[in-house]
Parts: structure tokens; C-alpha cells; sequence
């Protein structure tokens, strides 16, 4: 199946204030934050559950060791084997998922709401009380090692990881998000008990939960599943992201397509420069088919399939990052012409006509944000993991209706300097 | 790894169906197909055109032409300029986007409800007034190279897998890519996009699907008002182009710049008869077999070869039991482990259909695939895009939308001794197709095959 565009994930999550979605929020005795959303037209419930732990969590000598515990979570609990909880898992009817980034490391569960208890207490179980069955380590350990020796030879891959180091050096966002080959090598079990006790304590965690459930037993739950948890974490902050030095990096490689990386570190989540920068990048590069960057780089030139433009805000600054793949006889004219448009945006600014279509497509669109039980996980998820304010979905309209072209420019200018600016480009001729 | 087309018949088929109850129905005088599916959970509605045109009705020299089209749908008609389409779209706070594939090709928007009539009026619009000019076709076959590029050229295991459906299929069409042949794009004209729209792009060759906070009486008559005037057209013959009988193991290689090899089998099987009434039983059990050997980490692919042997870091199984072309593949596809051979999995695969038979499947195996149907027919009705989705697709090739119901009901009745049967009967060498990687190390300085290509 082919589609016309490659849709690249904005990692702005927007929303804007929406009448019907009330939000019950509150913090367990252990301190874990819980966003709810109570909803019974579908006989289904799901939840998540989202702790700091992700990849920028790790020391560089043992790089990947937040990743395994993430992965190995699901592989064995309580005496019951991998093979077991997957089987009750399946005759419940039940979906479990598992998700890892640089920042948090979380895990997911949709079952129908008349299993919910059963499929709950198992869910509980894998969380609170994961074997790290040594056998299964290794075994886990030679598919992480391969796959990491694959993925260094496909471009996408190479390009992605030499970006991140080039933007962030030394800075755990540097350190790839499931580690080395070497670094993997030295994990042992009593590394994952370790982490797992300092990292996946109840305070500094949180749970959302959308569905069909009554306030009462998703308060139980959320106590059920902090009570079980380790209680005497480590409550580290990660490090402030320095400005790195420019970076040119060109890598060869046989592929037919060159694969542009070019950006810097960026903002935090709750940078006060959000709303102008968020609603610029959707006029520059975010705005899939109506972006600027597509219309110069796809539509007028027919360079790319693919062109696009993003903040990520993390925890601490993550990286606005600009990418494409053209073939490489033209990555030169490519790049070229994408200096120029974000140059001429830096310095112009959008035209009030692009603002207008900009911000008419994020109050607009904003139903569709979240028309599913799915989506409003997703979004809760964000909000409680970071700390969001409880009324962000109320104001969120009103923010994005007062950004000004003016607000914008002067937003761009300040924090996007092109000088700064690294790239690597992967099979470049 | 499995390739999105494939990834999605067998996701529509493994998760399937929500209750069909209130889908409403008419077909205007033109001929054009319309659905309503009713979920007032969000002011949301998706609205989805399905064209019973897709990769499987071009012709040799002209591959790819359907999704070609599909690119130059977004360039303008007698009355819209090139993108503006999108900008409306996008104005009005809607998504859209579109895709292609073997069987047929929809444009989708999903808008705020009120929108609505926006998406309506241009849909309709480029259903009967699309202009291809020659300067907009000249810029977009680039794009459509790049996407290849992309998507096959530069990945190892979807060349594998463009080997192998050109390998398993001679003479059916199902043997091209989607995307397209790059040689084909490279001598692809305008004038081919045009002749493809003049052939297939009518209502009676198209389906309109419309889900969410609607009634149905108001979108019949949107309907009718946007899509009423557009006249229908005589849509030429299509020929059967039946597979050509194979009589033997078919076997090729692909060496790309790889750490590890990768290993993909596909017994020709037969997909579900457009005749319901005809007798189902191989599809059903060869449906169930496919997610019992590969439905989670612990069925017995994955168990068996990953977790219990370590023989392969990944192994799973995919059965497209709807097609519009009449016969499909039941693939197998695994990655082995560094120090296990391509032979080694490809035998442990046969092992593990060995297995089953001689000794069946267990009742639990059963139950949980029964089970995971039952739920996912709750879950689906979470997405009111997946709804619409599943409408589309099914019409657009050929089957009832109300066979969802029917697809529960024979999952349940699927028995062991009829996947021993299937197993059996299908799973022979006069019926398999075998592609593996042999990974390359990176040479920096090999230049990408095939003639440079020049403009």
C-alpha cells in the first residue's frame, strides 16, 4: 500500500479546549499522578502507565539497560513464564503494549471492560514483580546485539544516531535509546533489579485511564498499582543540554537515496517559547502537505517524497530537527533549497494568510485530536507524564489564537539560529 | 518485518469487524455505492471514495500508473489549482491523504463534522474535472521515484519481497509492485495517468463510505447533490488473468548491504470466494492457522524459533484472506539469528507445519485466536476511521460489508482437524516460493545498480 505522503508524527501533541472531555486527576499516597477520563460508550478500558526511565536514564558504560528492563518486563513475572502471561493475556481478550523513548518508559493495557479485573491483576503482576530471568536475558541480549549491528547499516538508522550524538555529545540524549553492542553485552540480571528499584518507584510516575470504569475502581487501581511498587527510588534530574559545537558529518553508503539530518537542540516542554514556535514550524515543515518546506522542496522541485520540519520538546531541550531523502546526485540542490526556505522564514516570518490557515487548522482540527478512547490516552499520557496543567486543553485554543506573526519572528529569531545549525548526511555521493 | 499492504489485509482480518447493524446503504442513479456508518461519539466524520481500480488492473509497461494517478489527483482540476485541494482541506481543520493498492485506491479527508459538504464538494470535483498538465506530471513521476527509492530500493527486505510476489505470481498481476516498476516510471507520460483516470475514475466504478456524528438522510443527499450530476461510464473489460498452473519449488536470492539475512516463504493458496454460499471451510482454517502461528510472541512461530531455540530474532506468518484477484499467498517470513542459516529457518519452519500435521492444534490455541476475534470486535469500534476502513475495503473488492458477521461466526466453527487438512493440502512444494537476503557488507564506494538514471 502506498501512500501519498509520509506522514511524519508531529511530537506536538495539540489540543485544544474541548467541552465534553472532563478530566479527573489526583496523586496516589505514594505519589503517583493520575489522569482519568470516565467514558462508557464502549464496553472497554484502557490504561497506561508511564515512569521516568527512559534511555537518558542510563550511565554511557551501561547504555541499554533501560531499554532491556522495559523490554524484559513482559518476559516473565512472578513465577509465570513469558510464554504464560502472554497466553492469559490472550484468552482474556486483552492487548498489552510497551513504549520506550529518551524520557519515559511505559506500559499500556485495552481490555474489555467485564475482564477488566482479571486482565488488571495480571497486568499488575508483570509490573510490580518482573522475574529478569537470567536465560532469558541472554537470549534477549544476542537479538539486541544483532539488531543494533543491522541497524548500522541502514542509512536511516546511521543518519538518526549521528545526529543525536552530534546535537547532545556527552548528554544522556546522546546515548542510543537500546545502547551498544558492547554496553549490552555486560548487562546481567542484578543491573535490571537495580534499575528497575530506583526507577520504577510509584513517586514521580504516573497512570492514566480512559474507559469504561467508575471513579471508585480506577482509585483503587492506581493504589493497587503504586502500592506495589519500589519505594525507595532515585530521584535523579537529568542534566541541562549545553550547546553543542557544529557538526558537518557526511557518511558514506551505498544506498541510492541520501538522508538529510540538520537541526540542534531545542526546548524543553515547558518552554514559554511553545505556542509561536509550534505554530511557525506547522507553517515551515510540520504541516504535512501545506507546509513550506513540501511546497518548495516536493511540489515546485519534485526532490523528495518526503520533507519535513519538527520541535520535539523533552524533559530537557530535545532537538528541532529537519529531515528529507532525495537521491544523491541532488542532495546538494536539496539541502540548498532547504536552507533557504527556513532562512526566508526566519527572516520574514509567515504571511498572515499562512497564520490564518495555520491556526484555522489546529482550532478546527482540534475534534479529531481526540475522537477516540486511544487518542485521549495518548494526550492524558503527555499531560501527566510532564507535568502539563490540568486546564492546558482549555487554554490551548486561546494560546494558539493569540500567537501573532510578530510573535513568531521574533520567537524564530531568538531561538533558531542557523548558524547553530548541525547536520549529518547519510550516502551522500 | 512485513510490508504495510500485507501488514493491513491481515489487520483488518485478524482484528476484525464491529457490530454492522446500523450501516445504511443506497446507490444513486450513477451508479455510485453509498455507505453510512453512524457513531456519534465525537463531532468527527471521515468521509473515504474507494475506486475498484488498483495495481491489479494495469498493464505490462505502465506499472504503477494507479498510484501514479493517485499522486496527480492532488494537481488541480478545471476549477482548483495544483495543492489547493489540501490548503481547503487543511483551512477547514481536516486530515486527509490517500493510497493505493493492488485491489483498489481511496481518498480519504476527516473533518469536524460541519466540514463536511468542503471535503464533498471537491472529492466530487476531481471524480469527473481532473486536469493532468504535462509541467505537474513532469515534477510528481520524481516524487514517486523517491518514494521508491525509499520504500524498496533502499530497504533489503522490501526487495525481498518484490522478488517474491514476481517470482510466486507469472502471469497474474498480483506478480508487480505496486509502486510500480522504476523503468516503468522512468518512461511513464502524462498521457498515461489521463488514460488511466478516463478508464476507471467514475461512480460506478467508486464507492463512497461516510462515518461518524451524520445521519444518513443528510448525507444521501449531500450525496446526491455533489455526486448525483457526475455521469457513469462503461468501464472496459477486465481479464481474468489467472495464475499459471507451478510446478515446483520457485527459489531466488537478493544480495543487499545487510548485517543479517532475512528469509520469506509463500504457498499460493486460495483467497475467500466472492460467493458466499460456496464452501469456506480452507479459508477459514487457513485464517485461524495464520494466527496461531503468529498471532502473539508465544504462538508458535515466535515460541518455537525465537524464545525456545533461538534460531531467529523474528518469525511470523500472514494470510491475506480477502483479495479481488482470487488467490493469495500464506507467507512466512523470519529473521535468523547471526550463525543459523536461511536453510536452517526455512527447515524449522517446515517443522513447526509438520507438527501441526501430525498432531493438530490444541483447543487453548483455538480459543484464544476465538477469543482475540471476539474482543477485537469491540476494540475496532474505537476508531471511526478503521469503521469506514473496513467498509471500503471490503465492497471495493468484491464481498458484502455484512460478511463480518459471518467472519465470526466461521472463525468459532474452525476445528483442528480442518487446519490439519489445509496444512496438508497447501503447504507443498508445487505450491511454494522461497526469496532470502544474502546481506553485503556496506561498501561505501558500490554504486546503486541499474543504469543512472538521467533528466
Amino acid at each position: 500500500m502506498f501512500i501519498k505522503f509520509f506522514i511524519c508524527v508531529s511530537l506536538f501533541f495539540v489540543n485544544l479546549s474541548f467541552a465534553a472531555l472532563k478530566i479527573d486527576s489526583w496523586t496516589t499516597k505514594e505519589g503517583m499522578k493520575v489522569f482519568f477520563v470516565e467514558n462508557h460508550d464502549l464496553p472497554m478500558l484502557d490504561l497506561e502507565v508511564n515512569f521516568r526511565a527512559g534511555s537518558a536514564y542510563d550511565q554511557s558504560s551501561s547504555s541499554g539497560l533501560a531499554s532491556m528492563t522495559n523490554h524484559m518486563l513482559f518476559l516473565g513475572s512472578d513465577g509465570i513464564t513469558e510464554e504464560e502471561i502472554v497466553n492469559q493475556f490472550a484468552i482474556l481478550g486483552a492487548e498489552t503494549g510497551s513504549d520506550f523513548d529518551s524520557d519515559k518508559s511505559s506500559f499500556s493495557l485495552r481490555t474489555l471492560s467485564e475482564k477488566k479485573d482479571e486482565a488488571f491483576k495480571l497486568f499488575k503482576t508483570v509490573i510490580h514483580k518482573p522475574n529478569f530471568d537470567q536465560e532469558i536475558l541472554e537470549r534477549e541480549k544476542q537479538r539486541y546485539i544483532s539488531s543494533l549491528k543491522q541497524s548500522d547499516t541502514q542509512p536511516d538508522s546511521i543518519g538518526s544516531k549521528a545526529f543525536m550524538k552530534a546535537l547532545y555529545s556527552d548528554h544522556p540524549y546522546g546515548l542510543p535509546n537500546d545502547g551498544d553492542v558492547e554496553s549490552i553485552a555486560l548487562i546481567e540480571n542484578t543491573m535490571l533489579k537495580n534499575f528497575y528499584n530506583d526507577f520504577y518507584s510509584a513517586n514521580g510516575s504516573s497512570m492514566v485511564m480512559v474507559g469504561d470504569i467508575s471513579k471508585e475502581d480506577a482509585m483503587k487501581f492506581s493504589s493497587e498499582i503504586s502500592q506495589g511498587l519500589p519505594s525507595n527510588g532515585k530521584n535523579s534530574q537529568l542534566p541541562k543540554v549545553n550547546k553543542p559545537k557544529v557538526t558537518e558529518l557526511t557518511i558514506p553508503h551505498p544506498s541510492s537515496q541520501a538522508h538529510l539530518f540538520y537541526g540542534f537542540p531545542s526546548i524543553k516542554r515547558s518552554d514559554n517559547d511553545f505556542f509561536p514556535l509550534y505554530v511557525g514550524n506547522y507553517i515551515l515543515g510540520g504541516g504535512g502537505f501545506v507546509s513550506r518546506l513540501t511546497g518548495e522542496v516536493r511540489e515546485k522541485k519534485g526532490y523528495v517524497y518526503s520533507v519535513y520540519s519538527y520541535f520535539m520538546p523533552m524533559q530537557e531541550s530535545g532537538p528541532f530537527q529537519i529531515g528529507l531523502q532525495t537521491k544523491k546526485e541532488q542532495i546538494g540542490p536539496a539541502f540548498d533549497l532547504v536552507k533557504k526556505t527556513v532562512k526566508d522564514f526566519i527572516t520574514h516570518g509567515p504571511t498572515e494568510k499562512e497564520l490564518k490557515a495555520a491556526k484555522d487548522n489546529m482550532i478546527g482540527g482540534f475534534p479529531m485530536r481526540i475522537d477516540s478512547n486511544k487518542k485521549i490516552l495518548s494526550y492524558l499520557s503527555m499531560m501527566a507524564f510532564y507535568d502539563y496543567p490540568l486546564d492546558y486543553l482549555e487554554t490551548f485554543s486561546d494560546k494558539v489564537n493569540a500567537v501573532t506573526r510578530e510573535d513568531i519572528m521574533e520567537a524564530f529569531q531568538r531561538r533558531v539560529k542557523m548558524d547553530e545549525f548541525s547536520y549529518v548526511i547519510v550516502g551522500a555521493s | 518485518m512485513i510490508v504495510f499492504f500485507r501488514k493491513l489485509i491481515y489487520f483488518l482480518f485478524f482484528l476484525p469487524t464491529l457490530l454492522f447493524a446500523q450501516v445504511h446503504q443506497k446507490t444513486l442513479d450513477n451508479g455510485l455505492k453509498i455507505f453510512v456508518k453512524e457513531d456519534h461519539r465525537s463531532p468527527v466524520v471521515v468521509s473515504q471514495v474507494w475506486y475498484r481500480a488498483g495495481s491489479i488492473d494495469e498493464v505490462n509497461g505502465k506499472t504503477g500508473v494507479a498510484h501514479v494517478l493517485e499522486h496527480m489527483m492532488f494537481k488541480g482540476t478545471k476549477t482548483t489549482k495544483p495543492g489547493q485541494f489540501s490548503e481547503v482541506i487543511a483551512a477547514a481543520g481536516g486530515r486527509e491523504n490517500a493510497f493505493t493498492g493492488a485491489d483498489y485506491t481511496a481518498y480519504f479527508q476527516t473533518l469536524e463534522k460541519s466540514k463536511l459538504p468542503i471535503a464533498m464538494k471537491m472529492e466530487s470535483d476531481r471524480m469527473q474535472n481532473l486536469l493532468i498538465k504535462k509541467e505537474e506530471f513532469a515534477k510528481e513521476i520524481n516524487v514517486v521515484m523517491e518514494e521508491r527509492r525509499w520504500r524498496t530500493d533502499d530497504k533489503p527486505t522490501s526487495q525481498v519481497n518484490e522478488l517474491m510476489q514476481s517470482l510466486a505470481f507469472v502471469s497474474h498481476p498480483y506478480g508487480r509492485p505496486i509502486v510500480g516498476w522504476m523503468n516503468d516510471l522512468e518512461n511513464m507520460s502524462h498521457e498515461d495517468a489521463l488514460e488511466w483516470y478516463e478508464n476507471w475514475y467514475s461512480p460506478n466504478n467508486a464507492i463512497l463510505v461516510v462515518a461518524g456524528d451524520v445521519k444518513p438522510e443528510e448525507i444521501f443527499a449531500l450525496a446526491e447533490k455533489y455526486y448525483g450530476p457526475i455521469p457513469s461510464k462503461t468501464i472496459k473489460e477486465r481479464k481474468p488473468q489467472i495464475e499459471a498452473e507451478q510446478m515446483g519449488v520457485r527459489r531466488a536470492e537478493v544480495k543487499a548491504p545487510s548485517k543479517l539475512s532475512y528469509l520469506q516463504m509463500a504457498y499460493k493458496v486460495p483467497a475467500l470466494d466472492k460467493d458466499l454460499t460456496k464452501n469456506s471451510t480452507d479459508v477459514y482454517a487457513l485464517e485461524v492457522l495464520a494466527g496461531i502461528l503468529s498471532n502473539t510472541s508465544a504462538s508458535r512461530l515466535n515460541q518455537s524459533l525465537v524464545n525456545d531455540q533461538g534460531l531467529a530474532l523474528g518469525a511470523g506468518a500472514s494470510y491475506a484472506m480477502i483479495t479481488r484477484g482470487g488467490m493469495s499467498l500464506f507467507e512466512f517470513y523470519a529473521t535468523p539469528s547471526e550463525g543459523a542459516s536461511v536453510i536452517d529457518v526455512e527447515d524449522a519452519i517446515k517443522k513447526e507445519v509438520e507438527k501441526i500435521i501430525q498432531s493438530g492444534v490444541t483447543d487453548d490455541e483455538l480459543n484464544r485466536i476465538k477469543t482475540s476475534v471476539i474482543a477485537s470486535k469491540v476494540y475496532q469500534q474505537d476508531s471511526v476511521f478503521y469503521q469506514a476502513m473496513q467498509i471500503g475495503q471490503l465492497e471495493t473488492i468484491g464481498y458484502p460489508y455484512t460478511l463480518m458477521d459471518s467472519y465470526v461466526e466461521n472463525v468459532k466453527k474452525v476445528t483442528s482437524a480442518q487446519i490439519q487438512a489445509v496444512a496438508s493440502k497447501y503447504f507443498v512444494d508445487e505450491r511454494l516460493t522461497v526469496v532470502t537476503l544474502d546481506p553485503q557488507p556496506v561498501d561505501p564506494n558500490s554504486k546503486p545498480k541499474g543504469k543512472p538514471h538521467v533528466h
